[in-house]
């Protein structure tokens, strides 16, 4: 009989090699998908996996898919690695691209180099405001911070709607749920000529950095740590449970606002309903994948990039929903969350004692 | 310690008849002569884990109406062979033998039908539920619950185990609590009773009541399987013990032929170590000063602190006793400051009222905290050592460098408290969890004394700590009372605190007794204490009934 | 307001707080035996989509319901191999299923979008449907509708008056006191999971089938969420569970009302489609500030991995 048996110490080679077995084992399951759907699995896998790399507009694509979910991921790993669970990264980053959109219409037309910096700062702060209200509830009254930050997320979403087909609504978009375009101003600088690859990405990757930073050298990431791996010791080395449920909840939302901003700011150039598109929620996806440290995160965004991005190529390619790389990310996470077991236990071939 | 006759421990495993002993029990009849089958035999009982092997090539065997007392330090084996009797686990190889007959022990409940019942040290009782849900639980089939009551009243008479059958397990206490799980395990007729550690939650006097109800069951024919460390104990209850160390039997002998040295040698392989304890100073400058502590418990399970007074003085080390859920946690958490109290003075630290300060600012006074946890509160399971060292050493030792970890300052740090403090490690790198307790013990102390504290906190000190360990944390104590520190201990172990301390106090349902020299002090006193009944004490207030109910309604 | 407007409120309100009821309860169960399931949304999503599918090629609304609790099931059981055989952490785990229910649901739904399922006449208790005021706002309802609240009292009874109840409650509080009595408690927790992916799977059922008969993508709209409120809120008692979900369905129908009652506030009707989600947070907010009322009442071990000490 197969058991599992807790090992003495927890196994330093399988937490690396447990994000890779969990890619294998989705990519099987993916190619088994591909089958019953009766797709060719091997032209599947092709055009799923290989058709968004295969030349260099193709990967500035993968890294401008990327840019958001790295942007979002690095602030929420923050705060899971304190126990602090902010779903609501979705929520923040509209209101973060609202802010912005904001900042982008009051001002629009103006020339000034100053309206985009004002605009990333709208940005952070949107989604930090936003952020702020589960962590005041929490700290205040106890409310679980997962309940009332995805509940603001439908809010968010509803809001948004109200803005794009009312007061914010186009006068020239045919009736469209958009505002106007923004003007050039208001547009981030591309990075790479005959791409759309944009600031964001040097923001995102700037981010990274300093998340890396503050978690793994300052004393402030270190007392977060303590907070998420063993509460009572945080509480008896006085470190404050309210500062960083605050410091978790902000940042997240603050990166989250960022990405938002960087979206409308960006190829999009407007804010529209369907602005967030499930990008909070892959980023939950991205930290985790990421084992919530800053370089597994740039790798895991790149994947779920990757996958966002073959469902595109399969819904043209092989006339599947787009909806399928939500299938492959969720099988992801599972697999992931399943290989970690390995981590800490090894399976044993079980023979009754005599 | 009462003198006995030294004579060599027996190393033959055949059972003696149990013998009288001066001090104690009533003469107890002989067990069934020899012919008739051992009630329990172990033969070559092993378990082996991947990391450590907890019980090897173990000989036992108990006759009807024996007392034998399993006798080992933490660590031993005594819990794990304890659950292989019990069936909560299945041994690595070897054979078990039940009334002559061999068995396979496949679970609990199947111990249980057999007549085997166990008192687990750490209960297994169900809070939220009362006595009689509690006791139905354990019980095959869907008993009723009055006729059950019933029940329980009547052997709770017979046996002197008084508990109410209708009320919720939380609202009794731990000495109560320990009479359910008695009666749980009475009600099934066992015919073999194993009792882990039984006396570590109960007063003096409690231990002598239970030792009767233990000398009742034994008239009546039952065996008792008796685990415990506690030599004196063993010596006044138990027929023969059995002793292991490091998973191996190691020797048996008759308690009451055997002094507590002889025990010990057994126990642990050489001579049990003295502290040289030393003088106390009695003019040292008041470190840390309770004028008045009362605090009313978040938690509706805990216990309120009332009206406490203390003075702990530099140069001089202050024991509290009592037995757990008296307070003692709520004191600490006052003191250290992971409760913040609504207002400053009734907590003084080094002259400086301190009753609104974090743990970092009264650190910054000079105080220390060794916490009854080790795992999980006093070190992070996950982290290395020189992270831990972080824990409380970042600011005082200099660890940090503009809000950013010095990484090597760290290493340095936990480097010198496992050197002085002889902590078994594979290195400042190693995580906390692979530490065994009395090495992550040492290295938590060694880092709240290796800051020079004015005043150090100990909660529990040398609890699950093997026994040479022990006698170098205690030591230690005592070196930094002498380097001038102030030291309060708060421990359930009597027999620590008449070793290191200068003068106790006994805690009793959040009240502070008087302190006492501690040579002027007997354990009968500290028993009488523990009720609440010291010079000048105010009866206490009916105890208030927490308002948790999972109750028979929607 | 008149009588017939009241009675339409009525019944409105009985029919929003119907699938909340149901999948609420569900996951009472599963949290009274420690587990955290926040995978109810995905759980729902896959409910109502298999539902509907199976209803449209199958012609029976009733073989839709069983396909939604079978599905609910299903989801319901990866999560227990993760958190109860693999011991992963519960609310990562939940998380995961959370998405991935709703992608997979969107998935398989694709299809479905445009298509229609024909109504299902709702089932009048003669006699006291004829009751004036209640009478058709309680008993001429869906099946499922009389099914909550049999589901209530069954549970009532389970829960506080059999043996397997009290086991479950007691493996809720303490599992490793529970196993040392020699409970298995591994498989406790698998049923009562699989029992809350069951009641999820029909609520969504309920949703896609009976409630507005057809397929869109997010049609469950946070409810599997607002469940996990729910039994928050309820602290864990099975008639608080019932009278908040009829609370929350009067929320959600506010729209309905202000409509219906002539009032001509002009609303954006984004703000009032959000009120249940604001009503949620409130309601989060009034039960936790007291931290002892979830600390008394919630099963003690909710949410901590069990890990059987060999």
């Amino acid at each position: 009989m197969l058991e599992l048996e807790a090992r003495a110490e927890p196994s330093r080679l399988m937490s690396y090699l447990s994000p890779l077995l969990a890619v294998v084992l989705m990519i099987a399951g993916g190619l088994l998908v591909f089958s019953a759907l009766g797709k060719d699995p091997v032209e599947g896998f092709r055009i799923f996996f290989l058709n968004p790399v295969k030349d260099l507009y193709s990967v500035s694509e993968l890294l401008l898919k990327a840019t958001p979910l790295m942007l979002c991921a690095i602030g929420l790993a923050i705060g899971f690695r304190a126990n602090v669970w902010n779903i609501g990264a979705e929520g923040q980053f509209m209101l973060g691209a609202v802010a912005a959109t904001g900042v982008a219409l009051h001002f629009d037309g103006s020339e000034s180099a100053l309206l985009l910096p004002a605009m990333i700062v709208a940005g952070a702060l949107g989604g930090a405001a936003w952020a702020a209200i589960p962590a005041l509830l929490r700290t205040r009254f106890n409310a679980n911070e997962i309940l009332v930050s995805l509940m603001l997320v439908y809010v968010a979403q509803l809001f948004v709607s109200w803005l794009v087909f009312g007061p914010w609504k186009d006068p020239d978009g045919f009736n469209f749920p958009q505002t106007k375009m923004f003007g050039d101003a208001a547009l981030m600088p591309a990075l790479l000529e005959g791409t759309r690859l944009h600031l964001g990405f040097a923001l995102a990757i700037a981010l990274l950095v300093a998340g890396y930073a503050f978690m793994n050298r300052s004393f402030a990431g270190f007392r977060m740590r303590v907070a998420g791996e063993a509460p009572e010791a945080a509480r008896y080395a006085g470190f404050s449970a309210t500062r960083m449920i605050w410091v978790g909840l902000l940042l997240g939302g603050a990166a989250a606002g960022l990405a938002g901003m960087s979206e409308v700011a960006g190829p999009m150039g407007q804010l529209t309903d369907k602005v967030a598109s499930g990008y909070g929620f892959a980023a939950i996806i991205v930290a985790f994948v990421g084992r919530l440290n800053a370089f597994g995160i740039l790798l895991a965004s790149l994947l779920m990039a990757l996958l966002y991005i073959g469902g595109e190529q399969a819904q043209q390619y092989l006339n599947l929903p787009s909806s399928i790389s939500m299938v492959f990310q969720g099988m992801l996470l599972f697999f992931l969350l399943g290989s970690d077991v390995f981590i800490n236990y090894r399976l044993r071939l079980r023979r009754r004692a005599t | 310690m009462r003198p006995r006759t030294s004579e060599p421990a027996s190393f033959d495993d055949s059972v003696d008849a149990p013998t009288m002993s001066p001090n104690s029990a009533p003469p107890v009849p002989q067990p069934e002569p020899a012919a008739a089958p051992p009630r329990l035999r172990l033969q070559g009982i092993a378990k082996v884990y991947p990391s450590v092997t907890a019980n090897d090539q173990v000989h036992l065997s108990v006759q009807p109406g024996e007392i034998r007392a399993i006798l080992g330090e933490n660590g031993a084996g005594k819990s794990t062979l304890m659950k292989i009797i019990y069936g909560v686990t299945r041994p690595s190889a070897g054979h078990l033998y039940w009334e002559g007959e061999e068995v396979q022990v496949e679970s609990p409940a199947h111990a249980r039908s057999l007549g085997i019942g166990m008192v687990f040290q750490h209960f297994s009782l169900f809070e939220t539920l009362t006595v009689v849900e509690n006791v139905a639980l354990a019980l095959p089939g869907k008993p009723a619950l009055d006729e059950l009551a019933q029940r329980i009243t009547e052997v709770s008479e017979r046996y002197g185990l008084p508990v109410d059958p209708r009320r919720h397990i939380h609202a009794l206490s731990v000495g109560e609590r320990q009479r359910v799980e008695i009666i749980r395990c009475l009600l099934q007729n066992p015919r073999l009773l194993i009792m882990d550690e039984p006396t570590s939650v109960l007063t003096p006097q409690a231990v002598r009541k239970l030792f009767e109800t233990l000398r009742q069951l034994s008239a009546e024919g039952c065996s008792i399987l008796y685990i415990s460390h506690k030599l004196d104990e063993i010596q006044a209850l138990c027929h023969t013990a059995t002793v292991l160390r490091g998973g191996k039997v190691t020797g048996e002998c008759i308690p009451a032929q055997e002094t507590p040295a002889s025990m010990a040698r057994l126990m642990i392989g050489k001579e049990l170590p003295q502290c040289e304890h030393g003088a106390a100073k009695t003019d040292g400058d008041v470190r840390l000063r309770l004028a008045g502590l009362s605090h009313a418990c978040d938690d509706p399970f805990g216990t309120d602190l009332k009206d406490i007074h203390l003075d702990v003085r530099a140069g001089e080390i202050v024991g509290i006793a009592g037995v757990s859920g008296n307070g003692q946690q709520e004191l600490l958490r006052a003191i250290s400051g992971e409760d913040v109290l609504a207002e400053k003075f009734p907590v003084q630290i080094c002259g400086v009222e301190a009753g609104r300060l974090s743990p970092g600012q009264r650190r910054k006074l000079g105080l220390a905290f060794v916490p009854e946890e080790r795992l999980g509160r006093g070190a992070v399971p996950g982290m290395s050592l020189a992270d831990n060292a972080l824990l409380t050493a970042a600011r005082n030792q200099s660890l940090l460098a503009a809000g950013f970890l010095r990484f090597n300052r760290a290493r340095g740090f936990a480097q010198r408290c496992i050197d002085a403090f002889n902590v078994k490690c594979g290195g400042p790198g190693a995580a906390a969890k692979s530490l065994s307790g009395g090495n992550l013990q040492k290295f938590i102390v060694g880092r709240e004394i290796l800051q020079t504290p004015k005043l150090l906190v100990c909660a529990q000190p040398t609890w699950g700590v093997d026994v040479g360990a022990a006698a170098f944390i205690r030591q230690s104590l005592i070196d930094l009372r002498d380097r001038g520190c102030a030291v309060l201990v708060i421990s359930e172990e009597l027999d620590e605190l008449f070793e290191i301390c200068d003068r106790i106090a006994v805690i009793a349902k959040g009240r502070l007794s008087p302190t006492r020299p501690a040579a002027e002090t007997t354990v009968e006193d500290i028993g009488v204490w523990m009720s609440g009944l010291w010079p000048g004490a105010e009866p206490t207030a009916p105890p208030s009934q927490p308002t948790h109910t999972e109750s028979l309604h929607a | 307001m008149d009588a017939s407007l009241f009675t339409s409120m009525l019944f409105a309100t009985v029919v929003a707080g119907t699938p909340l009821i149901i999948v609420a309860l569900g996951l009472l169960v599963s949290e009274k035996a420690g587990v955290l399931n926040l995978g109810a949304e995905g759980m729902m999503a896959m409910g109502a989509v298999a539902a509907f599918a199976i209803t449209h090629h199958s012609g029976s609304p009733w073989l839709g319901v069983l396909a939604g609790m079978g599905a609910g099931m299903m989801m319901a059981l990866i999560f227990g191999v993760l958190t109860l055989s693999l011991m992963a952490n519960q609310v990562a785990s939940g998380l995961a299923l959370a998405i991935f229910g709703v992608g997979l649901a969107a998935f398989v739904g694709k299809p479905y979008e445009a298509v229609a399922l024909q109504a299902v006449p709702p089932i009048r208790i003669p006699f006291i449907a004829d009751l004036p005021l209640v009478g058709e706002a309680l008993y001429n309802q869906q099946a499922l509708v009389y099914f909550s609240w049999a589901l209530f009292w069954g549970l009532l009874w389970f829960l506080y008056r059999s043996r397997a109840g009290l086991v479950l409650r007691a493996v809720g509080e303490s599992p490793s006191s529970a196993h040392a009595i020699g409970y298995p408690v591994i498989r406790i927790r698998y049923l009562a999971v699989l029992f809350g992916g069951a009641m999820a799977g029909i609520g969504g059922a309920f949703l896609s089938v009976f409630y507005t008969p057809m397929w869109a993508e997010g049609m469950v709209a946070g409810r599997g969420w607002i469940a996990l409120a729910l039994v928050v809120f309820a602290t864990w008692r099975p008639l608080r569970v019932m009278v908040g979900a009829y609370l929350f369905g009067g929320v959600m129908i506010t729209q309905l009302f202000i409509q219906g009652s002539g009032l001509q506030i002009d609303f954006p009707s984004q703000l009032l489609s959000s009120l249940p989600y604001w009503a949620t947070i409130v309601v989060l907010v009034v039960i936790s500030r007291n931290i002892n009322t979830i600390r008394l009442n919630s099963p003690i071990s909710l949410g901590k991995p069990y890990r059987p000490d060999a």
